[in-house]
């Protein structure tokens, strides 16, 4: 096995745990927005942690083993086509990811003050764990990341 | 060398391709969902009630569609035409692999039925552990799988 064999083995995994990782994102939304009292919502929220650190890594490592094989392997190049698309699908999911991330942070904090303070339901917070600016947020983060997988397949232009 | 393979594809395989590593994808999601919520539950119901309902609605799902695909892909580049002597090693990885990670995700489900069932009266907690260790264990397995699926051994 050559060391590019390797680089698309570590490639493909990274994509795995992007992709794990935006599957775990939504089920802690729904299971927040399913909980009744403050303490649910923040439990819910604090499984958000280690989903935020597979997809750093998978983030990371889909972009540099990505451009590490565009550079590498004959027949493609970093200007094709199909490949600066994945990029700018890349930062698009990043970006918007990144800022979903953000709001429901707060209201994560929220959760955890209104825990503390007697635990009941609070109709603020539940709207603040439907805003749709976050869901809409995480929707396109997640439809970027489904572009991304598909221009990998298909590889238009290639 | 994969790539180049990968770049070869007829167009005609892609749909099939894209079902395998969806529903892999989806898989592996569920499994990793599963084995944080009831890593973190700190002992809370309804979080290992979701650790669960994470790998039955993900898991899956995302299992047949994995192995749907892979049948789809296998019949669309030939293999089975064949001798199975003549199989890739990667073939042979991703087939036992996949095999073993179903079997475990079904034995996860039963015990995770069995234990949701039982929070109710206070218990099932060490059928949810159960239930997390077989998902570690298919998890393990299909990273291999991924492994083996992108580095192509001969």
């Amino acid at each position: 096995m050559s060391l590019d064999d390797w680089i698309l083995a570590l490639h493909l995994l990274a994509a795995f745990a992007l992709v794990a990782s935006m599957v775990g994102f939504w089920v802690v939304v729904a299971a927040a927005r399913s909980a009744e009292r403050p303490s649910g919502v923040q439990a819910a929220l604090r499984l958000s942690l280690p989903f935020v650190v597979l997809n750093g890594i998978g983030a990371v490592g889909t972009l540099v083993l990505g451009i590490w094989l565009a550079f590498s392997l004959d027949g493609y190049e970093i200007w094709d086509g199909w490949i600066i698309a994945a990029i700018v699908l890349w930062a698009v999911a990043g970006a918007a990811g990144g800022r979903a991330g953000r709001e429901y942070g707060q209201v994560a904090e929220r959760a955890g003050e209104l825990a503390g303070a007697g635990d009941a339901p609070d109709t603020g917070l539940a709207a603040a764990m439907r805003n749709p600016r976050a869901t809409a947020l995480l929707v396109v983060s997640t439809v970027a990341t489904l572009l991304i997988l598909i221009d990998m397949i298909w590889k238009p232009g290639a | 060398m994969p790539s180049l393979a990968l770049a070869i594809r007829p167009d005609d395989w892609n749909l099939a391709l894209f079902v395998h590593v969806l529903g892999a994808m989806v898989l592996v999601g569920g499994l990793v969902t599963c084995v944080v919520a009831i890593v973190l539950s700190r002992g809370d119901a309804r979080l290992l009630r979701i650790g669960w309902i994470s790998l039955l609605v993900l898991g899956l799902p995302g299992w047949i569609a994995m192995r749907a695909g892979a049948e789809w892909i296998y019949s669309k580049e030939g293999w089975g035409d064949l001798p199975s002597s003549d199989e890739p090693a990667w073939l042979g990885i991703g087939y036992i692999t996949s095999e073993l990670g179903g079997v475990l995700l079904l034995a996860a489900l039963i015990c995770g039925w069995i234990g949701v069932r039982r929070l109710r009266d206070g218990g099932g907690a060490g059928l949810l552990m159960a239930v997390n260790i077989l998902s570690v264990i298919a998890l393990a397995a299909y990273v291999v799988a991924i492994w083996a699926m992108g580095a192509k051994p001969s």
